[in-house]
């Protein structure tokens, strides 16, 4: 008999549930019944709830169960799971679960699918493609489809990667570099992990084609500290593309050279901001450099460089294989293809969902995010990180698009959407934001620097004493005002985000009337 | 990490090397500071400065067991915050110290990454999910018993 095939995802959010330790269970009920298993730690499809998920391979068709506890195990082979048979537990087939199935997968088409460091699984799964495709390209070419895409940035700037690639391929020649920004601190993000994590071969794909786009031969993966096991799986992953030819000096056997390098970041938020990074790298303290020169122009080291963020990256590949006209055929407006959006914070169903630009805030928090995990109404989203803006309920059917959003005055950046149900306090929040970057900041502009520090003051000034409210707010909105207009860059620039739309759409957390209220007293 | 490229000067390789001391020892030792100016063509005062720039890198030794815990967003939306003042009541602890007997240092992250598990901690080392004040407890027990 065949030995069946279990998948565990080897995802380091699953094993911060429970993974391991279900997986040794699974192998000592299965020594007990001398059966003979094949267990593959795949990614995480991004159903955390259900996590740890784990999945049989039932005659070519996977069977999802979960989330699985070491206790359920031996029920779970009494019940004939290996078969797929019924139990609690059981979730179906996992291409048929609902949350999966209204998702269009692209970036995200292999994780959770495959073995993340087998290079096989990854070309019998559609990888290399479009690298394959790449090489039979001129530059101008690659670049082209690029642009055709419509991609743009999928950190949170959502600055056009057509055109940062092509000036940097028309920086004249000598030696340019490929960045990856794989800094992913945003609280509420964890696309970048999950693919780092589960599809590691696509981001060193998509470095390579920018390479081959802008003339850079060497590439740099700027990893936080806080990745651990995305190291790991990156180490392996790179040796392996070494190994297997796919970088060093003869890509593919095309003749063509990219050579790749991790280096670890150490704790610092605003090394996310990427002339900041590029300082890290260049072994100085992460101070951000005003601009210009763009870092396209006088990047690492003072060289053309292309700074991506790892989605952006990933992006890559499946658009050069399908044609960037397929990528932009999903989405809206000027906001193409699809975003990894991850539902976070008090939802009943967190987890990453990757659909086309367009959908709503609400579709996403109650369709695929089944309303508050406390089962109190929810009450306010944070979109786009802590330099995001807060989401009222009233505005859960603004559709998520850049320009929608910056219009509504907030932003969908990296596509972290962090719930909060009607307990939260607002005020609080406010001064969390400040309290946050005036820990982050790198002290190099005073907007950000002193702002931040007297935006904390502030609140706290609020908080405590109720009488001065009316005079503290107007301060700290020209306080935020200073802050917007005159900081060097988004981390002092944007923390007036979510403070000034927690004051405009919760004035009664800070004590203040609202204007309604004023108007009709 | 060896950048093997003429471009890079050699304090592009001064975070790979502070990391590898401090996994080495806990810590960047003083005494160490004048060598590592030394191999990467830096002052002393450029490499506390950069030690100083970055949360991960400590001149004191750290407890025998770090405590971290994410005081994000996501995490104060399920209940970190509570979490968090248990671990401080706990161990009876600021923020960023060491207990004088050496046994527990007690740090904040700003996101683990792990947000769909929130709230989430990390034990000298290991990610943690779904933790709520009792499962921490159990944590730390298990940790005081080996």
């Amino acid at each position: 008999m065949m030995p069946i095939t279990l998948y565990i995802p080897g995802d380091a959010a699953v094993s911060s549930v429970g993974a391991a330790a279900v997986l040794a269970a699974v192998l000592t009920e299965a020594e007990r019944l001398d059966l003979s298993l094949t267990v593959v730690r795949n990614g995480s499809r991004g159903l955390y709830w259900l996590e740890p998920l784990v999945e049989i391979d039932v005659d070519g068709v996977r069977v999802a169960y979960g989330p699985v506890t070491p206790a359920d195990v031996p029920g779970l082979f009494a019940a004939g799971w290996l078969r797929g048979g019924a139990h609690p537990l059981r979730l179906g087939p996992t291409a048929e679960i609902p949350y999966l199935q209204g998702q269009t997968r692209l970036v995200f088409e292999r994780v959770g699918v495959t073995d993340p460091l087998a290079l096989a699984d990854y070309r019998s799964h559609g990888g290399l493609a479009g690298l394959k495709k790449a090489l039979t390209l001129p530059a101008e070419a690659i670049i082209a489809e690029v642009e055709a895409s419509g991609l743009r940035g999928r950190g949170g700037a959502g600055f056009p990667t057509g055109i940062k690639w092509r000036t940097v391929h028309a920086a004249g020649a000598g030696q340019k570099y490929i960045v990856c920004n794989a800094d992913e601190g945003d609280s509420g993000t964890f696309s970048d992990r999950m693919l780092m994590e589960g599809d590691p071969y696509c981001l060193i794909e998509g470095m390579i084609i920018a390479g081959l786009a802008v003339g850079a031969d060497t590439g740099y993966i700027y990893l936080r500290s806080e990745y651990p096991d995305a190291w790991a799986v990156l180490d392996r992953a790179v040796a392996a593309a070494r190994h297997e030819g796919l970088l060093g000096a003869d890509i593919l056997g095309s003749g063509r050279r990219f050579e790749l390098h991790l280096f670890k970041g150490a704790g610092a938020y605003v090394c996310g901001e990427e002339t900041s990074l590029l300082e890290s790298i260049e072994g100085k303290r992460g101070l951000v450099r005003a601009k210009p020169p763009l870092p396209a122009l006088q990047g690492l080291f003072g060289r053309p460089t292309v700074v991506n963020n790892v989605v952006t990256l990933a992006s890559v590949p499946w658009i050069l294989a399908h044609g960037g006209d397929a990528y932009a055929s999903h989405g809206v407006g000027r906001s193409k293809g699809t975003l990894p959006f991850q539902l976070a914070g008090n939802l009943k169903h967190p987890g990453l969902v990757e659909v086309p630009f367009g959908i709503t805030l609400r579709e996403l928090l109650y369709g695929y995010g089944g309303g508050s995990a406390s089962g109190r109404p929810l009450r306010a989203v944070q979109v786009g990180g802590p330099l995001g803006a807060y989401v009222p309920v009233e505005r859960f059917d603004l559709p998520l698009d850049y320009e929608a959003f910056a219009a509504a005055g907030a932003s969908v950046g990296h596509g972290g959407i962090v719930a909060f149900d009607d307990t939260v306090d607002m005020a609080r929040m406010a001064r969390y934001a400040m309290h946050f970057c005036a820990e982050e900041s790198c002290g190099k502009c005073t907007p950000c620097r002193i702002g931040s520090q007297r935006g904390v003051e502030l609140l706290d000034g609020m908080l405590a004493q109720r009488a001065e409210r009316g005079n503290t707010a107007a301060l700290l909105r020209d306080l935020c005002q200073t802050m917007l207009e005159g900081s060097l860059c988004a981390l002092g620039g944007m923390t007036p985000y979510p403070v000034l739309s927690a004051l405009d759409h919760y004035p009664e957390d800070f004590g203040l009337v609202s204007e309604y209220e004023e108007r009709t007293e | 990490m060896s950048p093997e490229n003429s471009h890079t000067p050699a304090q592009a390789a001064l975070l790979p090397a502070l990391h590898a001391m401090q996994d080495r020892h806990g810590y960047i030792p003083t005494q160490a500071i004048a060598q590592l100016a030394k191999d990467h063509n830096v002052s002393r005062a450029e490499v506390l400065g950069v030690i100083g720039f970055y949360h991960d890198f400590r001149l004191e030794p750290p407890g025998r067991t770090r405590l971290r815990i994410c005081r994000a967003e996501s995490c104060q939306a399920v209940g970190g915050e509570r979490l968090a003042e248990h671990a401080v009541e706990r161990l009876g602890l600021d923020w960023g110290a060491t207990s004088t007997d050496g046994r527990y240092t007690l740090e904040a992250a700003y996101c683990l990454g792990n947000c769909a598990c929130s709230p989430a901690i990390t034990l000298d080392g290991t990610l943690y999910g779904r933790v709520d004040p009792e499962r921490l407890d159990a944590l730390l027990a298990e940790k005081d018993e080996t």
